[in-house]
C-alpha cells in the first residue's frame, strides 16, 4: 500500500499536523529559546537597562554555594523518593501478584493515587501532618516525636520525600504488577523445585528478571523528583523553612518571579533543560536495548 | 531412587470442577512411567500434582516410602522438566543448572564436579557460560536436563519435554532420554500427548481419558489388548477401525461374539484377499483415497451398506470408513472395489458402550 496516494492535495497532511506543531512551537520551544537568551542577559533591579553577560549568570551560579546546596538537596531527594516509591511499590506489587480474592478491586484501589493532581497531594498530606491541625501530627508527638515540619528543615524534606513517594507509588505499582506478570510462572516453579525459599526466590529471580522494569522506572521517578515535585512542594513548604525544601526547579520559581533575578532564573532553567535531555538521552538509549540481563 | 504411589489421588477445584477423579498408579524403582492421553484429561494436573506444584483434595501420593501431600516441591526430592524449558533467563547454563546444588549449600567443588560432568554428558561443555537466549531449542532442552540430572533426585518429572522441538530433533531427543534414564535408573514420570512417544519411551504406559485412567500396562500389552475403546483409538497410528456390531454382514460373520456391541481390528491386520477367514470378517469395500509412506501404503476405504457419519471421539474413525495398511508401495487404486479380510485372532471385541473388552 502506497502512503502517498492516500491525501488528494499535498498541503492537507502539512495542515493536519500544524495544530500540534503549534502547540509544540509555541508553548515549548519558544519559552525554551526566550530562556536560553534570557540566560545570556543582565538586567538591573528596575528593569530599565538590559546588557548582554554571555556566560555571566552561569559563572555566578556556579560560584553560589546556596546553587551547590540546590543540586545536593535535589539529588538527595530524587534518590529518597525513587528508592521509597520504588521499594513500597514493588512490595505491593509483589503482594497483589498473588491469586488472592477481589485482587482485581484491590488493584484499581492502588492505581487511584496517580490520578491526584499534585498540589492536592500536597494539601492532603499538610492537613494530616500539619503541626496545629494535623491528624497524624498528634499521634506523633503522642510518641514522643517533637513534630514540626514548619520549623524544623529535616522533617519538612521528610515530609516532602513522603508525599512525593506516596503519589508515585501508584505508577511503579502498575509497571511492576505487569513486570511480575510478565515472568513465566514455570521459571517460579523451577525455581520452587530447584529448592529455593520465596525471599532466595525472589532475590535471584524475580528480582533480575524486573531488571529492566526498575531501570525504567528509576530513570522515571527522577525525572519525576526533579520536576513535577513543584506542585507538592508549593502547596507544602514553599521551599521552607530557610530553603530546606528549595529544589533547583523551586529555586528557579524563586530566583525569577519572587527575586526578580531573570538572568540568573533562566540560566537555571536551562540547566535543569539540560539534565532533562541527559536523562532522555539515558532512558531512549536503554528502551531501545530492551533487555539488559 | 525410589517407588511412586498414586492412591485413589483426586483433584477437584474450588469452582466444584474434578479434573482428576481417583487415580491409582505405583511405579516401580528405576522404571519409566508414561502419561498419555488428550488435552484435558488430567495428565499434566497429575504431574504437577506429583511436582507438588498443585495441591492433593483426595488420596496420597507416595515418593520412596513417604507420604508427600503436605511437603514443599523443594522437600520432594524430585526434578521436572518442563514444556518451555523453564530455564533462568538471566544466568549462564552453568548456574542455571548449579541453581538447585547451590540452593541446597552444597560445596562449589561438588557443584563443579556434577555440573561438569552434566555437560560431558549432554554435549553442553562449549556452551557453559552462554546465557539460555543464546542457544537453540534443543540445547535449551538439554540444559533443563541437566538442571534436572545434576540434583541427582529421586524422580524425574517430564512434562511434555519435547512438544516444543521438531519432528527430527524430537526423535533424537526421545532417544536420548531414555538411555540418559537407563543409564541413572531413576524412576520417571513423563507426560505426553503423543503416543509415539508414550509406546516408546514407556515401562508402564498409563492411559488416561477425562480425569480418570484408562489403562495401565505394558506399552505392548496396551497395543495388543486394549481395555476400552477410548485406549484402542488412542494408541496407535492410523488409528484401530473401530465398527458397531448391528445386524449386518459383520455380526453373522464373527464366531462367539456374544456380549459385544463393536469390534476392532488394526489397519494393519487386514489382508487384501479373495479367501475368506472362518469365524473372522470380510469386509467389501470400495477404495476413496490412497496415502503413500513409503515402507507402507493406507488405503481408505468405505464400507458397502454402511451409511456413513461423523466420528464419535476424536482419532475414531468415522462409521462407514476403514483404513487397511498394505506393506510396501503398491496396492489398489481409488475407485477400486477390495475385500479386506481379518482373521478371527486379530478381532479386538468390546461392549456396545465401549468401556470394557469383551474377548479375548
Amino acid at each position: 500500500m502506497q502512503k502517498q496516494s492516500i491525501f488528494q492535495s499535498k498541503l492537507l497532511p502539512y495542515a493536519l499536523v500544524a495544530p500540534q506543531l503549534a502547540i509544540v512551537l509555541i508553548f515549548f520551544y519558544w519559552p525554551a529559546a526566550q530562556a536560553v537568551i534570557q540566560s545570556f542577559l543582565l538586567q538591573d533591579a528596575f528593569g530599565l537597562s538590559t546588557s548582554f553577560v554571555w556566560f555571566e549568570n552561569y559563572l555566578e551560579l556556579f560560584k553560589d554555594p546556596a546553587y551547590f546546596a540546590a543540586i545536593v538537596r535535589t539529588f538527595a531527594f530524587s534518590f529518597a523518593i525513587a528508592v521509597s516509591s520504588l521499594s513500597f511499590a514493588l512490595l505491593l506489587a509483589v503482594m497483589a501478584d498473588k491469586p488472592l480474592r477481589g485482587s482485581t478491586l484491590y488493584r484499581t484501589l492502588l492505581i487511584w493515587p496517580y490520578a491526584v493532581a499534585p498540589p492536592v497531594v500536597g494539601v492532603l498530606w499538610v492537613f494530616m501532618l500539619h503541626p496545629s491541625l494535623g491528624v497524624l501530627s498528634r499521634y506523633l508527638r503522642a510518641m514522643g516525636v517533637d513534630w514540626n515540619p514548619l520549623l524544623n528543615g529535616d522533617q519538612a524534606a521528610a515530609l516532602i520525600i513522603l508525599a512525593a513517594a506516596w503519589k508515585q507509588i501508584s505508577y511503579n505499582f502498575l509497571f511492576f504488577l505487569a513486570g511480575l506478570q510478565s515472568i513465566p510462572k514455570s521459571v517460579i516453579e523451577a525455581a520452587a523445585i530447584d529448592g529455593a525459599r520465596p525471599m532466595r526466590r525472589f532475590w535471584t529471580v524475580i528480582f533480575p528478571l524486573l531488571s529492566p522494569t526498575i531501570f525504567f522506572l528509576l530513570v522515571i521517578n527522577i525525572v519525576y523528583a526533579f520536576f513535577d515535585t513543584f506542585g507538592i512542594i508549593d502547596t507544602m513548604t514553599r521551599g521552607g523553612p530557610g530553603k530546606a525544601t528549595e529544589t533547583l526547579v523551586y529555586k528557579v520559581y524563586t530566583d525569577g518571579l519572587l527575586g526578580g533575578n531573570l538572568g540568573s532564573s533562566a540560566a537555571q532553567s536551562v540547566i535543569l533543560m539540560v539534565i532533562v535531555v541527559v536523562l532522555t538521552g539515558i532512558q531512549f538509549r536503554f528502551v531501545e536495548r530492551k533487555v539488559t540481563y | 531412587m525410589a517407588n511412586v504411589t498414586l492412591r485413589s489421588v483426586r483433584k477437584t477445584y474450588p469452582g466444584g470442577f474434578e479434573a482428576i477423579k481417583g487415580v491409582d498408579v505405583d511405579v516401580g524403582d528405576g522404571q519409566f512411567c508414561v502419561l498419555v492421553g488428550p488435552s484435558g484429561c488430567g495428565k499434566s494436573t497429575l504431574l504437577r500434582m506429583v511436582a507438588g506444584l498443585e495441591t492433593i483434595t483426595g488420596g496420597e501420593i507416595d515418593i520412596g516410602g513417604r507420604v508427600v501431600n503436605q511437603i514443599e516441591p523443594a522437600d520432594r526430592d524430585i526434578a521436572m522438566v518442563f514444556q518451555n524449558y523453564a530455564l533462568y533467563p538471566h544466568m549462564s547454563v552453568y548456574n542455571n543448572m548449579a541453581y538447585g546444588l547451590r540452593n541446597r549449600g552444597m560445596a562449589e567443588a561438588e557443584i563443579k564436579t556434577r555440573v561438569e560432568e552434566a555437560a560431558r554428558v549432554l554435549e553442553l561443555s562449549p556452551m557453559l557460560e552462554r546465557k539460555p537466549r543464546q542457544l537453540s531449542g534443543g540445547q535449551r532442552q538439554r540444559v533443563a536436563m541437566g538442571r534436572a540430572i545434576v540434583r541427582q533426585p529421586k524422580v524425574f518429572l517430564f512434562d511434555e519435554p519435547l512438544s516444543n522441538l521438531d519432528a527430527k530433533l524430537r526423535i533424537a531427543m526421545r532417544v536420548e532420554i531414555r538411555k540418559l534414564q537407563r543409564r541413572l535408573n531413576t524412576t520417571s514420570i513423563y507426560v505426553t500427548h503423543d503416543q509415539l512417544e508414550a509406546m516408546t519411551l514407556a515401562d508402564i504406559l498409563v492411559v488416561m481419558n477425562g480425569g480418570q485412567v484408562e489403562q495401565i500396562g505394558n506399552p505392548l500389552d496396551i497395543y495388543q489388548k486394549p481395555a476400552t475403546t477410548f485406549v484402542a483409538s488412542f494408541i496407535g497410528a492410523p488409528p484401530m477401525n473401530l465398527m458397531p456390531l448391528r445386524s449386518d454382514e459383520l455380526t453373522s460373520q464373527i464366531a462367539g461374539a456374544d456380549g459385544a456391541g463393536i469390534v476392532g481390528i488394526r489397519p494393519e491386520d487386514f489382508v487384501i484377499t479373495a479367501e475368506t477367514a472362518a469365524g473372522g470378517v470380510a469386509l467389501g469395500l470400495t477404495v476413496e483415497a490412497i496415502e503413500h509412506v513409503g515402507a507402507e501404503t493406507f488405503v481408505y476405504g468405505s464400507r458397502q451398506r454402511e451409511e456413513r457419519g461423523v466420528a464419535a471421539n476424536p482419532g475414531e474413525l468415522p462409521p462407514g470408513e476403514v483404513i487397511v495398511r498394505v506393506p510396501g508401495a503398491t496396492g489398489p487404486a481409488v475407485g477400486e472395489r477390495i475385500r479386506a479380510v481379518a482373521p478371527r485372532d486379530k478381532l479386538h471385541l468390546f461392549t456396545a458402550d465401549g468401556r470394557k473388552r469383551v474377548s479375548p
